[in-house]
């Protein structure tokens, strides 16, 4: 019944999948912490960038930028991310560049949205009793504000898992990329739907199920 | 200004400010020389390349065209997946067993999936099962795409909606005598919908963005498409890039402004309970309203 799987690496393509989204999870992540601590700094100009970058990286369609990391940037600009003679890692490595340029404007939104739910009365407390700024950062700030970033970063690591498919549009050989070529040579189109339907609940689920129970766990109570 | 972060500054704190803002603004104008120089190295700024888009010709030939097809399928697909969305939505709701599971596994399922993928698979079965043309199809396999994995959002948007409503407003209806159909009809879902219209608004955004994957994927002719012919038109690919991306900041910043004003109406008015869903509250923190963190969590990304 599954002898269409014959010949094509399906595994394969799924561990591309996750390759792209664990690489571009780190990515997004650094970035996107750093975009958070410029949008809730007291410098006012930090603020404007930070707020600007969200707003304007957040309204491009992903599938935009993906194109244009291959159609800009590797061939007009002559970026190649270090691989100019190998255009599989080229491609992979661009579609990372992109996937961290759209993903970091969702990280820094969850994670401001984290800061945002420790009342002010905590950091005045603090401050209250002596604490000087690191220390109301790393002892009472930011202890809270990771608990309840957890569940958001969730959504935006799910999220994320599923939008790595857009690297199919510049030839990454992923999921998506794998699928379409099978789809369009073989007769099974249900079964083929289902099996890399079913590779997707398998990647997101554990994810959500795990990192939602975390979350809960670990919400601070108020 | 105080700030959980940080105090009112005072006269040390306003000079480090000062500077750093003086920093941060040397290095941002380096970043900016860097990439004017980068394309001006590469002849990017030649006005040739931009001039096109000051002739009606680029616009009515490609870029409005393909604008009003990225807002075609859009619509479409709002139209459909909205009704769909909640009646999956009330069925997960719903106080029998087997109609709960059934509607949950099915929104779980749809949003766990790429829309990406459900595209792919609707595309192919257009081709080998329906006799729709060659010229239509990419439409309709976008669309159906779309509506399947938006269909199953919208149904947490509306669950979401319908929960956070205060429980009087049920108990109520049950107390003066309503059934469980009339008290959703009559008096939940009508305060549900104004409750969730800044997140379907917001959704809206999500949907034209995920148009441009019918594009490039399907040869839809929407906008990211009809940028590639204009490109090869007139040979202004950094440029096409640029007008097109600024297309889609204009109307995704003008559809969430929207939803925010009418979140902030919403929460002014008398009317009704005051219950409103935030933009992203059903994806940002599903648990404040009761949602679940399941596997297709982050729908609106």
């Amino acid at each position: 019944m599954f002898d269409f799987l014959e010949g094509y690496d399906v595994l394969g393509a799924f561990w591309m999948t996750v390759k792209l989204t664990a690489l571009s999870a780190l990515g997004s992540l650094v970035w996107g912490t750093l975009l958070a601590a410029m949008r809730v700094s007291p410098v006012p100009l930090m603020r404007v960038f930070g707020t600007a970058y969200v707003n304007i990286v957040r309204n491009i369609p992903l599938t935009v930028i993906i194109i244009f990391t291959s159609l800009g940037l590797a061939d007009i600009f002559g970026v190649t991310m270090g691989a100019s003679d190998d255009f599989k890692v080229q491609g992979f490595r661009l579609a990372v560049l992109g996937f961290i340029v759209y993903t970091a404007a969702f990280v820094c939104e969850a994670i401001r949205s984290g800061i945002n739910t420790v009342p002010l009365g905590q950091a005045e407390a603090a401050r209250a009793i002596g604490l000087n700024f690191s220390q109301t950062l790393r002892l009472i700030v930011l202890p809270q504000a990771f608990r309840s970033v957890i569940g958001p970063l969730a959504n935006v690591l799910i999220a994320l898992t599923k939008n790595t498919t857009v690297a199919a549009a510049i030839g990454v050989a992923e999921a998506a990329y794998l699928m379409k070529t099978m789809i369009e040579n073989e007769a099974q189109t249900l079964l083929i739907g289902a099996v890399f339907a079913f590779g997707f609940v398998v990647l997101t689920l554990p994810m959500g199920l795990i990192l939602g129970w975390l979350s809960k766990r670990l919400a601070v109570k108020r | 200004m105080s700030s959980v972060l940080y105090d009112t500054p005072g006269p040390r704190a306003k000079r480090r400010n000062v500077l750093l803002s003086v920093v941060f603004t040397v290095l941002l104008a380096l970043l900016l020389w860097w990439v004017w120089q980068k394309m001006d190295d590469k002849n990017q700024l030649e006005w040739a390349l931009w001039e096109p888009f000051t002739t009606s010709e680029a616009w009515t030939t490609y870029l409005l065209p393909g604008l009003a097809n990225t807002l075609k399928a859009a619509a479409i697909s709002m139209v459909i997946a909205l009704p769909l969305g909640a009646v999956f939505g009330i069925a997960r709701l719903s106080d029998h067993r087997w109609v709960r599971g059934v509607a949950s596994t099915v929104v779980e399922f749809f949003r766990s999936i790429p829309v990406l993928l459900l595209m792919l698979f609707a595309n192919e079965l257009y081709v080998r099962s329906t006799d729709i043309s060659s010229e239509q199809r990419p439409l309709y396999a976008v669309v159906t795409g779309l509506v399947l994995y938006n269909a199953s959002v919208l149904a947490e948007i509306v669950r979401a909606g319908i929960l956070s409503l205060p429980k009087g407003q049920t108990e109520a209806a049950y107390a003066v005598g309503l059934r469980k159909g009339q008290t959703m009809s009559s008096i939940l879902l009508p305060q549900a919908v104004t409750a969730m219209l800044p997140a379907i608004v917001s959704q809206l955004v999500v949907i034209v963005k995920d148009t441009a994957l019918g594009g490039v994927m399907l040869g839809f002719t929407e906008l990211l498409n009809s940028r590639s012919t204009l490109a090869a038109n007139y040979a202004n690919v950094i440029p096409s890039f640029i007008v097109v991306a600024i297309i889609f900041i204009v109307v995704n910043f003008i559809l969430t402004s929207f939803a925010s004003w009418l979140e902030v109406r919403l929460r002014r008015s008398k009317k009704g309970t005051g219950a409103v869903l935030s933009e992203d509250m059903v994806e940002m923190n599903p648990g404040a309203v009761g949602g679940t963190y399941g596997t297709g969590a982050g729908g609106s990304i």
